[in-house]
Parts: C-alpha cells; sequence; structure tokens
C-alpha cells in the first residue's frame, strides 16, 4: 500500500526536527511543508484544530500531534528498522522519563536565557546547566542515550543543539566549558546524516533569534 | 515469581491515585507508602526520585520509575490483563494526545480556575471552560475515553471526575456542570461508579475538608503541590 507521509513544520522548530530525525532514521520518504506561523494554512488548523500548533504528522490522512507522540508512534509504525525505544518495558520507562525531562526543562530555560536579562538570565543560565548536567550523568559512558545506536532521548534532546550557540551568544556561556561530554555527544549525533540533515545551521537559527528578540522588543 | 510492587504517594493526589487505579485495574498487589509530600519527604523518596522529588513513585522489583504518564506505560506493558491503551498506533497516539492534553492545559487551567483571586478569575474560567468543551468533543458520546472500559484517558482525567467537583464546592465556583458539559458530566458519573474507581478514590470529606483548610492561603498548581 502506498503509504503518504506529510509533516508541517517550521524549520527553527527543534520539536519538528525531532520528527525529521525520527523519519529519516527510518527511511521513511514523506512531504515537508513549511508553516508560516504567522500565516497559518488551513490544512495545519485542520489537523491540529486544539493547540494550531506545528510539528504536525500526516499518515494517509490522518493526523498526529505532539513531537513526542509523532516520534512514539512512528517507531511503532515503522518497528522493523532502526528502532528507537528499547524493547524493555523499564528501559522504556527510564527513556520516557528523560524525554518528559527534556520537555520540562530545556526549552522553557533556553527561552528565558534568550529573552532575559540580568538576573533573570543568571537564574536561567544556571538552571539550565544544572538540567544539562543531569542529562550528562543519565548518558555516563554510552555513547549515545540509546546505547550503541541513537534512541529515543538522542533524538529528542539532539535538535536543542542546533540552539546552543544562539543561547550562548545571548547568555555569553559557553555551555561546552560547563558540559563538555554532553558537547561530544551532540557532535557524535551529527555524525549521522538523519541528525545533520535535520538540524538548521546554528548561525542560521542564532539570526533567527536575533529577528525575534528585535520583533519583541528585546535588547 | 514473587513480584515486589510498592508505590510511593499522598492521600490527595491525583497523580499517585491514577497509578494506584491503573494496578488495582490490572489486579496487581501492591504495598502503598504514604508520604508526607508537604512537610516531610522520606529519604526512600529522595532516593528513588531524585531528579523531581515527587510522588508518585512506582518500585518494581527495587527499581523505581517517576512520572504518573510514564509509570502508566510501564503498568500497561508489565501487567496485561484489562488493557487501558489501544493496540492500535493511531488510536495509542491519540489517547496519549488527550493524556497530555489533560496534563498540560487542562489540569494547570482548572487549577488556576478554582484558586484563582477575584480579579484574574473571568479570564481563568474562560480558558478552564476552553478545556472542558474540548474534552466533551474529545469524548464524542462515548461511555468512557477508552471505549466500551475505562483507559489511560479516563484514568488521567480522574481529577475532573472527583476533585474538580470538590474544589468547586468548596470554593462556590462551579466549572462543570450538566447543562454546560453533558457529556463530560455524565462521564464523571460513569467513572466514580465504577467499584474499582470508587475504591481507588480519596475520601470525599476528606477533601473537602483539605480544600477549605487552604482556602485562604495561596496555592501551587496541582503538580507542584499535590505530587
Amino acid at each position: 500500500m502506498a503509504e503518504e507521509v506529510v509533516l508541517l513544520d517550521f524549520w527553527p522548530s527543534p520539536f519538528g526536527m525531532r520528527v525529521r530525525i525520527a523519519l529519516a532514521e527510518k527511511g521513511i520518504k514523506y512531504e515537508y511543508k513549511e508553516e508560516d506561523l504567522k500565516n497559518k494554512s488551513a490544512l495545519l488548523l485542520q489537523m491540529n484544530p486544539v493547540h494550531k500548533k506545528i510539528p504536525v504528522l500526516i499518515h494517509n490522512g490522518k493526523p498526529v500531534c505532539e513531537s513526542l507522540i509523532q516520534v512514539q508512534y512512528i517507531d511503532e509504525v515503522w518497528h522493523h528498522k532502526s528502532p528507537l525505544l528499547p524493547s524493555d518495558p523499564y528501559q522504556r520507562a527510564i527513556a520516557r522519563f528523560w524525554a518528559d525531562f527534556v520537555d520540562k526543562k530545556i526549552y522553557d530555560l533556553g527561552r528565558k536565557v534568550w529573552t532575559t536579562k540580568g538576573e533573570e538570565q543568571e537564574a536561567a543560565k544556571k538552571e539550565f546547566i544544572e538540567s544539562l548536567k543531569l542529562l550528562e550523568g543519565e548518558l555516563g559512558d554510552k555513547p549515545y542515550f540509546g546505547g550503541e545506536n541513537l534512541g529515543y532521548v538522542d533524538v529528542v534532546l539532539v535538535p536543542f543543539y542546533s540552539w546552543f550557540y544562539a543561547y550562548e551568544k545571548c547568555g555569553n556561556f559557553s555551555i561546552e566549558a560547563e558540559c563538555p561530554k554532553l558537547i561530544a555527544w551532540a557532535k557524535r549525533c551529527m555524525q549521522k546524516e538523519s541528525v545533520s540533515k535535520s538540524l538548521p545551521d546554528r548561525e542560521k537559527v542564532y539570526g533567527f533569534v536575533l529577528q525575534l528578540k528585535k520583533a519583541f522588543g528585546i535588547e | 515469581m514473587s513480584e515486589e510492587v510498592k508505590v510511593f504517594g499522598a492521600w490527595g493526589s491525583p497523580f499517585s491515585r491514577r497509578v494506584e487505579l491503573a494496578l488495582r485495574l490490572k489486579g496487581v498487589q501492591y504495598e502503598y507508602i504514604e508520604e508526607d509530600i508537604f512537610n516531610n519527604k522520606s529519604p526512600l523518596l529522595l532516593k528513588y526520585n531524585p531528579v523531581h522529588k515527587k510522588v508518585p513513585v512506582l518500585l518494581h522489583n527495587g527499581k523505581p520509575i517517576a512520572e504518573s504518564l510514564v509509570i502508566l506505560e510501564y503498568i500497561e506493558e508489565t501487567w496485561k490483563s484489562n488493557p487501558i491503551l489501544p493496540e492500535d498506533p493511531y488510536d495509542k497516539a491519540m489517547a496519549r494526545f488527550w493524556a497530555k492534553f489533560l496534563d498540560d492545559k487542562c489540569l494547570p487551567a482548572l487549577w488556576k480556575a478554582g484558586w484563582s483571586p477575584e480579579n484574574e478569575r473571568e479570564k481563568a474560567v474562560e480558558e478552564a471552560c476552553e478545556c472542558l468543551k474540548t474534552l466533551e468533543g474529545a469524548l464524542n458520546g462515548k461511555r468512557f475515553f477508552g471505549g466500551a472500559t475505562v483507559g489511560l484517558v479516563d484514568i488521567a482525567a480522574n481529577f475532573i471526575a472527583h476533585w474538580l467537583g470538590i474544589i468547586q464546592e468548596a470554593t462556590g465556583h462551579e466549572l462543570l456542570s450538566a447543562e454546560k458539559f453533558p457529556h463530560l458530566f455524565k462521564w464523571t458519573d460513569e467513572f466514580v461508579s465504577c467499584s474499582i474507581v470508587k475504591e481507588s478514590l480519596p475520601p470525599r470529606d476528606k477533601l473537602l475538608a483539605f480544600f477549605k483548610d487552604r482556602i485562604a492561603g495561596a496555592m501551587d498548581a496541582p503538580t507542584e503541590a499535590s505530587k
């Protein structure tokens, strides 16, 4: 049966990048549709009426929303290739826990780093680094969170690497100095085509952040 | 093989009650450990959930799992009787979507609307009602979110079935009524009427007294206070 896969996305979105990586890992052909978030398409509003957000994965006409749910869906439907979640229920629970941790912490703290100044920014930077250090602890000596191969947590976390440069410039700090193991992990992931082709250039992301700062009147 | 299953919870927490309900639905025996989450968390809890230091924590044969929705998926994968998730990947994705909607949007909005100061109340109530309206639509005339039987989404929505009504009584502000959300209202009845569910809910009068006691003070969202 011909599979039809469409991804509604926005190029700098780390959430969209997760889905791009998952689809690439599984070798799935899909149609990528770039959304203008200031002018959302009728298709987007129809496919995600509850949140009206990207990414939206449309599989044979049926929409799946929320990036963690999309990655798990992709893993379950195309289960014969490059499994992302482990097969053991306890290991799966650990992977889900850390994916949830990334969602609770990294995006919001990163956002605070580039949208605030002074004490608020310092507090955000501190908590951001603390969160990355906890993730470093979970990674341990493994090449990937998934063990020998890219897994669920790798796919969930690595998109933020494309934003690290922007966070560093805006926050005037070095993530590598604080979390060298994590940066080494990220660079290892970037050696994979599924990751390198899914993440935008870091300068492009920084340019985008500068545009947003200007639009929001943030110095 | 003897299974050792323990739940670290708090009597009033909808999140720890979710875990207990799922275990009971699957007929899994477990030891319950009550945590004093407001004043004195046990060293064991802090050891088993060092990242968030919250309840619930499930301990299975010495191995800990935290975060109620993560625990529910683990329970589903480990004990196969009375499934709480559909088999079909798409239907499973939809169930996960609604469970996440409850945790990310709905419960925080309901909590905020319940406790908002006068000047913020109108907006908070509006947002909460939008969430309830969305859930009403998601229920789509079914008996349970899970279809014919209680599923993941029903379990995740336990706050709406039990806690919400009690908060409404304590604060005097109504959010969920039979007139405004008839299907969702009926669902709350169906849900709490299930004997296994009923057994797993905290006593109404105890919860009411708890909320009345704290009405004057400021409260954090349920993810903080009740966990």
